[in-house]
C-alpha cells in the first residue's frame, strides 16, 4: 500500500486540528524555521481511507487467535477503554496541583494496594514504561540495596538459560556481570549449578516462574533460599504471571523484587505500540529506594512523596498512567475470585491445546504445563525440511497469528503457544485442527509450507536486510 | 556433516585451526551457523585484547537469536577478520573460511574434540 507521504497532494487539507485556544507565543527570529514542515497534505476523506487501509493490514487479538507465547495476548475488555477515556483521567495535566487530581492519585494508590496483595509485595512503582524498563529499575534497586549496606562487591547476576533475553541484557545495562546457569532435564533451574554459581559476589538471581517452557519450578523455595543464604536478592520477572495470578504469589516464593507487565497480565493494550507498564514491586527492605514520586495516603488525602534514598525518576512523571487506570478497572471488574479463575483458565486452555497438538508434534517438556507450552519441531525439520518458521508463516495464511518462534533458545525448532484464558473451547478446537493439518502437510506438501505465506499483504520479508539495513523513514524525492 | 579433519572443535561449536606459525584461528562451525540461521551482526574483540579459554570473546546475532562465541584458548588476539563486521553472511557461506580471530602463543583448552568426536557430538545434540 501507499505510504501517507505518497498519497500527499499539494493543497489538500482537512480541519481535524483544533484552533489554538491560547495566545500565540513569539520566538526569536533566529529560532524560527526557514522552510515549511514537509507534512503530508491530505483531505479528510483521503486520510480516513489511508488509516482504514492500514488497519486492514494489521492483525490484533480483535481479529482472531493470537497465541504468541510469553506475550499474553488476552482480549482487553472494552470497559477498560471506557474508564481510561473518562475526561477526568484522560484530560489531566501531570503538573496540576495535587488537590485537583486526588481521584487519579487514588487510582495509583489502589492499583498499588491490590497488586501488592496479588504478588505479596509491600510497595510498588508504576513509573517504568514496560517490562525491560521494569527489569532495569528492579536491578537498580538491588544495586542500591547492596551499596547502602556497603556490600558493593556483589557484581554478579545469575540468569538461567531459559530466561527471557531481556534479563541478561538488563543486567548488563545495569553494569552487572551475567552468570548463565543451565536448566535441568525437567526444564527447571539446575540446583547444583545454582549452588556452584552463588557466592560473595552474587548480587541476585533473575527468574521467570513459570519459566519460558511453561514449567512451574517445583524447587522454587529452595532456589530463593540458596540465593538469600549467599547474600543475594531474588528478582521475579512477571512476564508469566498470568499462569499464577490469584493462585500463587512471588513474594511467598521468596522473591524480593518483581516487575509486572500490566500490558500482559492485566489486560491493557500491547503490541503495535502499547504503551506498556512495567510496574515494579518490592519487599520492605527495598522500598526506600523506589523511584519517586510515589503516592502515599495521609490524613489530608493523597500526596506525592520523595523518599530520601529514592533512585529518583526513571521516567517522566508517574509512568503510563492511563494503563494503570485500565489495569485497575480490569482487577475491580474481575475481583479476587475472578483473577484466580482467569489464571486457572489460562492454564487449562494451554493444557487443552497442548493435548490436541501433541499427537502431531513433540512437546518440549513432559507432563502438565502452566499457561504456555513449547512444541519442538526438531524431528519434523530433520525428516521433512519444514522448520518452525515455515509452520509459523503457514499459520498466517490460515488467518491466525504465529506463536513465538525460536524461543526459548534451549529448544532448537521451538514454537511457543500461549492461548490465554480469553479463548473459547471452540476457538481452540478450530486452531488445533488447523495447526495439526499444517504439521501433517509438512510430510505431504512441504513446498506449500516453505512458500507460505501466500495470502497475507506481505510475504516473507527479508529478515537479514531488515536487521542490517532497516529503512526507518520516508525518503523525500528532493533530498 | 561438514567438519574438516585438520581442525579441533568445542562443545559450544567453535573450531580451532592451528596455523604453521603456531597461532590459532577461531570461528564457529558449519553446524553452528546452520542452527543460528542467517547472521546479521558479529561483534569481535580488537587486536591486542586478551581472550580466556571458556569465556566469551565476541557475540553474533542471527535472525533467530543472539549468541556468545566462547574462546577455546587463552592468549592474545593478534588479528581479527574485519571482513566479517560488514559481511557476517560470509560465516553462513563458508564457516571454516570465515575465521573470527587469530590468537598468538595460545594455550589450548583441555578436551577439544577431533572431527570424528565432534560429528558424533552434534549427532547426539539433535
Amino acid at each position: 500500500m501507499k505510504l501517507i507521504f505518497e498519497r500527499s497532494m499539494e493543497g489538500h487539507q482537512c480541519s481535524l486540528v483544533p484552533r489554538s485556544d491560547v495566545p500565540a507565543a513569539s520566538l526569536p527570529e533566529k529560532q524560527m524555521r526557514r522552510s515549511t514542515l514537509r507534512l503530508p497534505e491530505l483531505s479528510e476523506t483521503e486520510l480516513s481511507r489511508h488509516y482504514t487501509e492500514l488497519s486492514k493490514q494489521a492483525y490484533g487479538v480483535n481479529d482472531g487467535f493470537y497465541p504468541l507465547g510469553s506475550c499474553t495476548m488476552k482480549y482487553n475488555p472494552a470497559v477498560n477503554e471506557e474508564a481510561a477515556r473518562l475526561k477526568g483521567f484522560a484530560a489531566l495535566h501531570p503538573l496540576q496541583p495535587e488537590s485537583t487530581v486526588q481521584g487519579a492519585m487514588e487510582v495509583l494508590y489502589r492499583a498499588e494496594q491490590i497488586l501488592c496483595q496479588v504478588t505479596a509485595m509491600d510497595e510498588m512503582t508504576f513509573q517504568p514504561a514496560a517490562g525491560a524498563h521494569g527489569e532495569f529499575t528492579g536491578l537498580l534497586l538491588i544495586k542500591a540495596y547492596h551499596e547502602a549496606r556497603k556490600d558493593s562487591a556483589r557484581r554478579k547476576i545469575i540468569v538461567p538459560d531459559s530466561a527471557h533475553g531481556t534479563n541478561p541484557a538488563s543486567a548488563a545495562m545495569c553494569g552487572f556481570t551475567v552468570v548463565n546457569i543451565p536448566s535441568n532435564a525437567q526444564g527447571g533451574v539446575d540446583i547444583d549449578a545454582l549452588r556452584a554459581a552463588v557466592g560473595e559476589d552474587t548480587a541476585g538471581l533473575m527468574l521467570t516462574n513459570p519459566n519460558t517452557l511453561g514449567i512451574f519450578d517445583p524447587n522454587i523455595l529452595e532456589i530463593t533460599k540458596i540465593v538469600h543464604e549467599a547474600g543475594g536478592l531474588c528478582y521475579y520477572d512477571g512476564a508469566n504471571l498470568n499462569a499464577i495470578m490469584g493462585n500463587a504469589r512471588p513474594g511467598d516464593m521468596g522473591f524480593d523484587v518483581i516487575h509486572l507487565n500490566l500490558h500482559k497480565t492485566f489486560s491493557t493494550p500491547h503490541g503495535g505500540g502499547g504503551p506498556g507498564s512495567g510496574a515494579v514491586g518490592v519487599k520492605k527492605q527495598l522500598a526506600p529506594y523506589l523511584p519517586a514520586p510515589h503516592v502515599m495516603k495521609t490524613e489530608k488525602g493523597f500526596t506525592f512523596e520523595r523518599a530520601a534514598q529514592s533512585l529518583g525518576q526513571v521516567k517522566a512523571f508517574y509512568g503510563n498512567f492511563l494503563v494503570v487506570v485500565r489495569a485497575l478497572c480490569y482487577m475491580l471488574m474481575l475481583g479476587g475470585d475472578g483473577m484466580q479463575e482467569a489464571s486457572e483458565n489460562a492454564v487449562l486452555n494451554a493444557n487443552y491445546l497442548r493435548m490436541l497438538l501433541a499427537p502431531n508434534c513433540k512437546v518440549a517438556t513432559d507432563g502438565l504445563c502452566m499457561h504456555e507450552f513449547v512444541l519442538d519441531l526438531g524431528e519434523i525439520k530433520k525428516e521433512t525440511g519444514v522448520s518452525a518458521m515455515d509452520v509459523a508463516k503457514a499459520m498466517l495464511d490460515e488467518g491466525m497469528h504465529a506463536p513465538t518462534m525460536y524461543f526459548p533458545l534451549i529448544v532448537h525448532e521451538a514454537l511457543m503457544f500461549e492461548p490465554t484464558e480469553t479463548e473459547s473451547k471452540q476457538t481452540l478446537d478450530e486452531a488445533a485442527q488447523t495447526v495439526n493439518a499444517l504439521l501433517q502437510a509438512a510430510f505431504t506438501d512441504p513446498e506449500r509450507l516453505h512458500n507460505a505465506p501466500s495470502r497475507t499483504p506481505i510475504g516473507r520479508p527479508d529478515d537479514v536486510q531488515a536487521a542490517r539495513k532497516p529503512v526507518l523513514r520516508y525518503s523525500f524525492e528532493n533530498q | 556433516m561438514n567438519c574438516p579433519e585438520n581442525l579441533k572443535y568445542t562443545k559450544s561449536h567453535e573450531f580451532v585451526e592451528t596455523l604453521e606459525n603456531g597461532n590459532v584461528r577461531i570461528g564457529i562451525t558449519d553446524y553452528a551457523q546452520n542452527e543460528l540461521g542467517d547472521l546479521v551482526f558479529v561483534n569481535l574483540p580488537q587486536a591486542g585484547d586478551e581472550v580466556t579459554a571458556g569465556e566469551a570473546f565476541g557475540d553474533m546475532e542471527s535472525v533467530k537469536a543472539v549468541a556468545d562465541v566462547l574462546s577455546p584458548v587463552t592468549g592474545t588476539v593478534c588479528a581479527i577478520n574485519e571482513e566479517l563486521l560488514d559481511a557476517p553472511q560470509k560465516i553462513n557461506e563458508n564457516a571454516y573460511e570465515a575465521w573470527m580471530i587469530e590468537v598468538e602463543s595460545p594455550e589450548l583448552e583441555d578436551g577439544l574434540m577431533d572431527a570424528a568426536a565432534y560429528a558424533a557430538f552434534c549427532e547426539s545434540e539433535k
